[in-house]
Formats: structure tokens, C-alpha cells, sequence
């Protein structure tokens, strides 16, 4: 194979690094949030330009189908948050939460993460993703325990504990595949590049890619918060910094999710294995039921948006593994949507609990009344979330349910079922929250509201109208999906 | 491949698993890291063998990697930590010894048959290596639920570790071996570093994890 050479695929990843190091080292803390949201608006930029330019595959990094779509929407929210970052930063830094120093760890840490998971996405070898996805789980768990309570060391332990042993399952699955893939590709690189792989798929020894494939589930599940995976998830979305909570729900466990596809892409290509769908689906149509009752019972406004996170990332798993060219299309709208208004959702929650001075929502009352730019927000994002036409997340939820009622009729009612009590769990409590006379603090905030409304407004224009060219190429990459 | 070389392969992998059982029934703390010490250096020799008759002197890298980082390093550090900290020195096993090492005894029976029949293409040396280092990770993922304390979870997870070491170089040929134990070492020693910087004990008052569900959300 030869040397991969593109230097805008380089700059995706070396700017992000780069900016770790100046970030870490740069004593000002009043520019850093402008040159972090600066940094990751060029990564994004580089990132859109995959769009025209297509480099040939190379031993270790890859640009194909279907990692463009994850790359572009990683960037992107990455770029949005960091923007957000900047303003929910400098108000911690006020009320004294945060120190300069962790604020300069915070930002290295920050910029680490999105090389890591662009690392990840961009990686045409199984061993190269890996070791992204291990580093920014490392990074992950030192940002969520930033603040030092005893409840956010307690949230950091746990998820350092279950993301290491899930990685570690992971690893032990790709060990088993690059055994699979040696008998056939030969030893060394090609026998873990995935352009090799799904090519070569059908000469693989089926036995030994089913074992695979089970550790990959159960190892990379674990980071994307499948039940009965999920442990870590809630604890590590409420005590991390929510700029944290925002890019954890919107991109790693997208990229987590993409890993088990690379794997499922291998698994479909070769009949004789063991079908990964079912799996999938079942684990799917688990953290959909197990969220849905569990946002029944929350009192703190991002844990409860946490196990959202769960319902979505299990809808969106539930789609792919069902399978074929409409569930698969419908999973990759699901999940672009899913990453959008999830942030935009955790964009206002963390001005509102910055405000309020808590995250409990019994003492969050009243929000449009008070704050009527930012109630409104929250408002129009839970819509969102719950599947409320006209916003996007409706018809891609309404894809996922007629798509799957024609083979599996049961199954569809089922996740129809966990819908519908997730739905009625967030409209309750955003009653409470965004109606109502006023309750709770009133501290001043430097809000900014570009990026919530601007995810907001992009769901419901692509719930409106969505560009057939986009409708195209969405379509193109879950055929290829399998 | 000689015989010679095949059977000092499988004595250090059987040898691991051998110590894997050690792991499980130590309830010092100071035994448990002697024994860990142990683990690592089995792991170390039996990485270096691989090198040796593999022809793959990468391999040299990850087996000096294990032995001064696992078997010497991090038992010390460990050791620091405990003493400095004050943590208990007595572990807390959730179930009786004796039904702990039933239940290993059975995993090992798992892995055993789970691996040898879907591998039997895989070649000797390899299916072998891997029977022993799925059992390896089983019986620390055993270990990793059978006990309370924070520190014997950690050395639970350093034990998965060095089966899935001992996994990578008995698939012959593997690219990134050494850049993935590497990765695993920072893990590692992220991990210890958070023991001693997150002072569970002096922030929890304990090193029972149980303790820390304390602060689980959900209550109003």
C-alpha cells in the first residue's frame, strides 16, 4: 500500500494536536476560548473539503463513503461547542469553579479529544482506531472528573473503569479479526486495513469473526453506552463540565458507533458468519425500553438528558442493526439529528444551570418567563428530541418504525412503545422547567445563543426540506453500510 | 518450529493462567501485588520467548515494557500508595474464596472450548496462546467483580491486560503491538496516578467502592 498523502487530512489532524500543545502552554486565559473555537473552526473547514477531494487510501488513514459524513458532523459540532465552551468557560471562571490552570488543561484536554476522535474516524486500521478511541476515552475521563467533587471523581472513576474494560474486550475482538484476516491477506498492515478487510471478507474464517465480533459489540457497546452497558454514561454526562456532556452525547459515542459499523460492514460482507443484526437490534430495542422507563425517574436535569442520550444511541443501533438501504438511511439521519439537538439541548441546560446555580430540576422553574431566550431554546429542543413534527428527528423516528414494521412487525411496536413513554417523560418535565412562575436563582450569565439556535434551526430545516442531493448521498452510504 | 520452542511457549502461557488463579485467592494486599509482580514477569518472558522464536525483535520492546513497568514500577507505586494513604490491608471479596476459584475453574473450561475448535486453522502456537489469554482475561474480569476495593480492581484490570498482551503476539505478525502496549502502559499508569491524585481514600474515607454510590444522582 502505498503512502497516504493529503495534506488537508493531515491539517484535520494536525491542527487539533497542534492547538492541544499551544493551548496548554498559553498563560491568557481570555483568549484561549477564541483560539480553541478558532482552531476547531479550521479543523472543520479542512474537514469540508473532504466533500471535493478524495485521497487514495494509504496504510493507516482512510478516506471512503462512509466516514466523510461522521468526520464532517464531528467537526462541525465540535466547532459549535467550542464556541459555547467559550462562554459557559468564562462564567466558571467568574463564580470561581475553575482555576487558570485547569482552565489551560481543560482546553489541551479539549483540542486532544477531537485529534483523538478524528484519529479514530480517519484510521484504516482497526489497531489505529483502537488506540484513538482509547485516548480519547483517557481524555474523556480526565475532563468529566475537572471539578474534583467528590461526585465527579466518583463519575470519573466508574466510567475509567468500564470504558478500560470495554476498550480491553475491544482489543481482544480486533486481535481475533487480524487472525481471521491473516490466514487470507497475509501477515502485517493489510490484514488490519479496513478497505482490505471488507474486500477480502468472504474468504474469512466465519467461526472466528462471530467470536470477534460478540467482544467488539460488548467493548465498543460499553462506549456506546448500550444496555446493559451503560453504567458510566448518566454519572459522566451530570458531573462533567457541559460542554463535555454535549460533544460525549453528540460525537464519542457516534464514534464509538461507527467503530461497531466498520466491524459490521467486515461481518456483512462474509455470509457464513453469525448475522450481527439481531444482536444489534436486541441491545438497540434494550437501551430504548431501559432509558424510556429510567427518564421517568430523574431529578437532575443532565442525567436525565443522559439517558436520552441512551435512547437515541439505542433507536439509532436498533436501525442499523435491522439493516438494509431504507433502516440504514433512516439510522444515519437518526443519528446526524440525534448529535445536533443533543448538544444544542445540553448548550442551554448548561447556561440554565449555570443561572439557577443547580441542576435539580424541582428548584428550575419558570424558564421562559425569566429567561425567555433560553426557555424557548429548551422548549423547541425537547420538542426535538422527543420526535415532535416538523423537526427532523420525527421523520427519521417515523423512518426507523415503518422501516422495521415490514420485517419485524413485533419489534416495532415495541420501540414505538419506548418512544412514547420517553416522550411522555420529557414533556412532563419540561413543564415543570419552562412553565410556571419563576423559581430558582438569577445569576447573570454571558449566554451565547448562536450555536443552540443554529443546530435547532438546522433539524427543523432538514425536518422541512431535505436536499435531495443530501437524500442522495445519505442513501448511497447505507447501501454501503449493508 | 521446534518442539522445544512450542513447549516453553505453552508453559509460560499456562504458567500465566496458573498465576491468573493465584490473583484470585490473595487476600493481603501486599500478597496480591507480590503476586501481580509475578504476573507481569511471566508475561514478560513469555512476550520475550515469542520474540526469540518469532524472529520479531519489536517484540523485545513490549516484553521490557511489561517487566519494568508491571512487574517493578507500578507494584511499587502501589506499594507507596498504600502504605501513604493508610488503605486497609485486608481485601474484601464479595463471594467465598472457594466459590470464586470454582467459578475460574469454569471459565477457564469456557475458553478452552470456546477457542481450540474455531481455531484449529490458526496453527498450534497460536490457538494454544489464545485459549490461555482468553482465560487470563476472564478470570480478571472474575477478578474485577469479586472484589470491593478500588486497588484490587485496578490490578484485576492490569491482569486483563497481560492476557490481551500475551493474545497480540501469539497472532503472529501483528502490526502495532508494541504502539498498543505503549497505549496501555499510559492507561495504566493513568490509572494508578488516579488512585493517588483523586485520594479516594482521603476524599471517600474508604477505598470500597460500594462507598461511592453514595453519590449517585437519582435522589431527590
Amino acid at each position: 500500500m502505498n503512502a497516504f498523502e493529503d495534506p488537508l487530512v493531515y491539517a484535520i489532524l494536525l491542527v487539533p494536536m497542534a492547538s492541544a500543545a499551544l493551548l496548554a502552554l498559553l498563560p491568557d486565559d481570555r483568549a484561549t476560548g477564541r483560539l480553541n473555537a478558532l482552531a476547531s473552526f479550521v479543523t472543520f473547514l479542512a474537514a469540508s473539503s473532504l466533500f471535493f477531494v478524495r485521497p487514495e487510501p494509504g496504510s493507516f488513514l482512510i478516506v471512503d463513503d462512509v466516514n466523510v459524513v461522521f468526520i464532517v458532523l464531528n467537526t462541525f459540532v465540535a466547532f459549535t461547542t467550542s464556541v459555547f465552551s467559550a462562554s459557559y468557560i468564562a462564567h466558571e471562571l467568574e463564580t470561581g469553579r475553575l482555576t487558570p490552570a485547569y482552565l489551560r488543561f481543560y482546553h489541551a484536554m479539549y483540542q486532544t479529544l477531537m485529534f483523538a476522535m478524528n484519529l479514530a474516524l480517519l484510521a484504516n486500521n482497526m489497531g489505529l482506531m483502537w488506540v484513538a478511541i482509547e485516548l480519547a476515552t483517557l481524555t474523556t475521563v480526565l475532563m468529566v472528573g475537572l471539578y474534583r467533587t467528590p461526585a465527579a471523581l466518583e463519575a470519573a472513576w466508574k466510567y475509567f473503569i468500564l470504558g478500560s474494560v470495554g476498550i480491553a474486550l475491544a482489543l481482544f475482538g480486533t486481535i481475533l479479526v487480524y487472525l481471521s484476516a491473516r490466514a487470507v491477506v497475509g501477515e502485517g498492515l493489510d490484514a488490519m486495513a479496513w478497505n482490505v478487510l471488507v474486500k477480502n471478507a468472504p474468504a474469512f474464517d466465519p467461526h472466528l469473526l462471530s467470536l470477534a465480533f460478540v467482544f467488539l459489540l460488548l467493548g465498543y457497546g460499553t462506549k456506546v453506552g448500550l444496555v446493559p452497558l451503560h453504567a458510566w454514561l448518566p454519572d459522566a454526562h451530570a458531573e462533567g463540565p457541559t460542554p463535555i456532556s454535549a460533544v460525549l452525547s453528540g460525537l464519542l459515542l457516534n464514534v464509538a458507533l461507527f467503530a461497531v459499523l466498520r466491524f459490521k460492514m467486515v461481518m456483512s460482507a462474509n455470509a457464513a458468519t453469525l448475522a450481527p443484526g439481531p444482536l444489534m437490534v436486541g441491545m438497540g430495542l434494550a437501551s430504548v425500553l431501559f432509558a424510556a422507563f429510567m427518564l421517568h425517574r430523574q431529578y437532575d436535569i443532565k442525567r436525565m438528558f443522559a439517558y436520552s442520550s441512551i435512547e437515541h444511541m439505542g433507536i439509532i443501533t436498533f436501525a442499523f442493526g435491522m439493516g438494509g438501504p431504507l433502516a440504514n438511511f433512516a439510522g444515519l439521519l437518526h443519528m446526524t439529528y440525534h448529535s445536533l439537538t443533543k448538544s444544542a439541548i445540553f448548550f442551554s441546560v448548561g447556561h440554565i444551570a449555570q443561572i439557577k446555580g443547580t441542576q435539580r430540576m424541582a428548584s428550575i422553574r419558570g424558564l421562559t418567563v425569566s429567561h425567555p431566550v433560553l426557555g424557548w431554546g429548551l422548549v423547541l429542543g425537547v420538542m426535538s428530541i422527543v420526535g415532535l413534527p416538523p423537526m427532523g428527528i420525527f421523520m427519521s423516528e417515523f423512518l426507523v418504525i415503518t422501516s422495521s414494521f415490514a420485517r419485524q412487525p413485533a419489534l416495532a411496536v415495541a420501540l414505538g412503545v419506548g418512544l412514547l413513554i420517553a416522550l411522555g417523560a420529557l414533556l412532563l418535565r419540561l413543564n415543570g422547567l419552562a412553565f410556571g412562575d419563576p423559581e430558582g436563582g438569577d445569576a447573570p450569565s454571558h449566554a451565547s445563543y448562536v450555536p443552540m439556535y443554529a443546530h435547532l434551526g438546522l433539524v427543523l430545516a432538514a425536518g422541512v426540506f431535505l436536499p435531495p442531493a443530501m437524500v442522495a448521498w445519505f442513501r448511497y452510504v447505507a447501501g454501503l453500510l449493508g | 518450529m521446534s518442539h522445544l520452542s512450542l513447549d516453553v511457549a505453552h508453559l509460560f502461557a499456562g504458567s500465566l493462567v496458573l498465576v491468573s488463579f493465584m490473583l484470585l485467592y490473595q487476600d493481603r494486599m501486599f500478597g496480591l501485588l507480590n503476586i501481580f509482580a509475578l504476573h507481569a514477569f511471566v508475561v514478560s518472558l513469555s512476550v520475550a520467548w515469542q520474540a526469540y522464536i518469532q524472529f520479531a525483535p519489536h517484540l523485545y520492546i513490549t516484553a521490557a515494557i511489561a517487566l519494568m513497568v508491571k512487574a517493578i514500577i507500578i507494584p511499587v507505586a502501589l506499594h507507596n500508595i498504600i502504605v501513604r494513604l493508610g488503605i486497609h490491608r485486608t481485601i474484601d471479596t464479595v463471594g467465598s474464596i472457594g466459590t470464586t476459584m470454582l467459578a475460574g475453574i469454569m471459565l477457564v473450561a469456557l475458553s478452552i472450548m470456546v477457542m481450540l475448535p474455531i481455531t484449529a486453522e490458526a496453527g498450534t502456537l497460536t490457538r494454544e496462546d489464545l485459549a490461555f489469554s482468553l482465560s487470563v482475561i476472564l478470570l480478571g474480569l472474575l477478578m474485577m467483580i469479586s472484589r470491593r476495593n478500588a486497588v484490587s480492581q485496578v490490578i484485576g484490570f492490569m491482569s486483563i491486560e497481560n492476557g490481551l498482551i500475551l493474545a497480540a503476539t501469539a497472532a503472529k505478525g501483528m502490526p502495532l503491538v508494541v504502539e498498543i502496549s505503549v497505549a496501555f502502559s499510559i492507561l495504566v499508569a493513568l490509572i494508578v496516578i488516579g488512585i493517588f491524585l483523586f485520594r479516594i481514600r482521603e476524599r471517600f474515607d474508604t477505598m470500597d467502592v460500594h462507598a461511592l454510590q453514595r453519590f449517585r444522582g437519582g435522589h431527590p
